[in-house]
């Protein structure tokens, strides 16, 4: 049979990600006044990372772009972790 | 792809801008080259068309300018206002089509006037620094949740396939369990499948597991020491099982196992070196299992028209996993869901494992007639899915791992937490509010947060 790879990002209930720059990262936790560890965290082993459907390292922060229903749009943020 | 989508979005800047030398002459070319040259371009395709819209553009020459804000008001103005104003997307799109059905009205005063006016309110609405959101959560699901009714299962549709409902199932998912009491599939299908009744008919029996026993008489014999299949030919018709592919299967499960076709219509399978009544009876263990086709652990698949005419699978089981290795054709993985949550944070992800939750919940509780807030619901998926894993609320999940012994203590299993914490030598820093309730001091929330120094 053919393997073909179904896309994970491309399902329904799986929104938008995407591994933020150093500079982004940097101005993400000076606008919230954080640290990285205070974010919310996903793991290496997480399908969106280990299937290759984006490039993210531990220490890595990926920004999801949420459909919300309040909001309509809304972004959010998490520390790739082991 | 990416980087070239950058790199003409850097054209286009350029283009844009011999464009902007030639209107607006020397003197404020050299103050645009200096803004934007050093740009660097590492924002997405998206991101580029957001930022660089004719619109966006024009407003900007216009601002440099100083002739903003004059004369007639255009969609555009509209549109690049209510950008800017740092509304949540939604408050912006009603925004924008209210606004710009009383476009004439307006003028560049009460534009300003209700953007700034809309921004207010909505910084009012926002929730206060302090305000103890969980509790609020907890009360807001808890209240009505005593108006559902304890045990309730229900149909789905036509079918007797039956789902939790209900607190029982409102339960099953903030416990975050693993193995659920019933798991169903929501498989929808590709176009051509999901209109016409035969297909998806045909599809459903595809991912219904099928095993030898379903489809055929088994007989043992002692005899010749082999088993004797005789094949319903009502169910492989139901089924669409062709003979062939029984034989095929047959002949997967092994190099020593032989499969014959007798004159009656009968298959004979034997094995070689069974010597006992023992080995005889293995093997017919062995062949009523095999699966002939479908994924292991669908018990049932049934097929049922949406109200927009769409043919849609439902299932007894799920098995998300295998459906998504299995790649059966006419299945819209991508919009194909379970109510097992463990199993979407496996095949998904976290991210995905987050929006059943609020899905499930929510569908849960209109279904029993009840209104939530979905920001309730929201926060409590937020708060199990912190972790990169789902973890339940409660002793085990995010009751269970609190920083505070008495908190913990306060919880469940009152002696078990404090002598495990006196064990360790644990100190407790009175940072939440059970500890706080306990040894009776004011709990740091709301105002409780706030202190206030006098003088200087």
């Amino acid at each position: 049979m053919k393997k073909e790879k179904v896309p994970i990002l491309e399902h329904e209930l799986v929104p938008k990600h995407e591994v933020l720059g150093e500079e982004a990262v940097a101005e993400l936790l000076d606008t919230y006044k954080i640290k990285k560890e205070q974010l919310p965290k996903i793991k290496l082993s997480d399908p969106v990372i280990k299937e290759k459907e984006i490039k993210a390292d531990v220490g890595d922060v990926v920004r999801i772009r949420r459909e919300s229903r309040t909001a309509g749009k809304a972004l959010s943020y998490r520390l790739v972790i082991e | 792809m990416g980087r070239r989508l950058v790199a003409r979005g850097k054209e286009e800047v350029m283009e844009k801008l011999r464009d902007v030398e030639l209107e607006l002459e020397e003197e404020i070319t050299e103050q645009i080259k200096e803004d934007f040259l050093p740009l660097e371009l590492t924002v997405t395709s998206e991101e580029m068309s957001e930022l660089f819209t004719e619109e966006a553009y024009a407003e900007d020459i216009a601002m440099m300018l100083g002739r903003a804000e004059e004369g007639e008001i255009k969609q555009g103005d509209i549109e690049r206002k209510v950008n800017k104003s740092g509304l949540p997307e939604k408050i912006k799109v009603e925004l924008k089509k209210k606004l710009k059905a009383v476009r004439t009205e307006l003028s560049w005063e009460k534009l300003d006037d209700i953007l700034s006016k809309v921004v207010a309110e909505y910084e009012k609405a926002k929730v206060d620094p302090r305000e103890a959101v969980g509790i609020v959560a907890a009360q807001s699901i808890g209240e009505p949740g005593t108006q559902m009714t304890m045990r309730t299962f229900h149909y789905a549709g036509v079918g007797a396939i039956y789902i939790t409902l209900g607190l029982p199932r409102i339960i099953e998912i903030v416990d975050a369990r693993k193995k659920l009491s019933t798991p169903t599939m929501t498989i929808k299908l590709l176009e051509e499948y999901a209109s016409e009744r035969n297909k998806a008919e045909e599809l459903a029996m595809k991912i219904q597991e099928t095993h030898i026993s379903d489809i055929c008489n088994i007989k043992a014999s002692t005899e010749d020491k082999s088993v004797w299949l005789s094949l319903n030919e009502k169910e492989l018709e139901r089924r669409y099982i062709k003979r062939e592919e029984v034989k095929a299967k047959m002949k997967d499960m092994g190099t020593d196992v032989q499969v014959d076709e007798m004159g009656d219509g009968q298959l004979r399978i034997h094995k070689e070196g069974i010597e006992s009544f023992h080995e005889l009876s293995k093997l017919e263990r062995d062949v009523s299992k095999k699966l002939i086709e479908g994924i292991e652990g669908i018990k049932r698949v049934l097929a049922r028209r949406e109200p927009g005419g769409e043919y849609v699978l439902y299932t007894v089981g799920s098995e998300l996993k295998r459906l998504k290795n299995q790649k059966i054709e006419g299945v819209d993985f991508k919009r194909t869901t379970t109510n097992n949550i463990a199993e979407i944070a496996e095949v998904l992800g976290i991210e995905a494992a987050r929006n059943a939750i609020i899905e499930e919940m929510i569908n849960t509780l209109n279904e029993q007639g009840l209104d939530v807030d979905a920001r309730h619901i929201t926060l409590i998926a937020d708060a199990m899915t912190m972790d990169g894993e789902v973890k339940q609320i409660g002793r085990h999940g995010i009751a269970g791992e609190k920083a505070s012994v008495l908190s913990r203590a306060a919880f469940e299993v009152t002696v078990d937490n404090l002598l495990e914490a006196a064990v360790h030598g644990e100190t407790d820093a009175l940072k939440g509010v059970t500890e706080n309730v306990i040894v009776g001091q004011p709990i740091k929330l709301g105002t409780g947060a706030v202190e206030l120094v006098v003088g200087k």
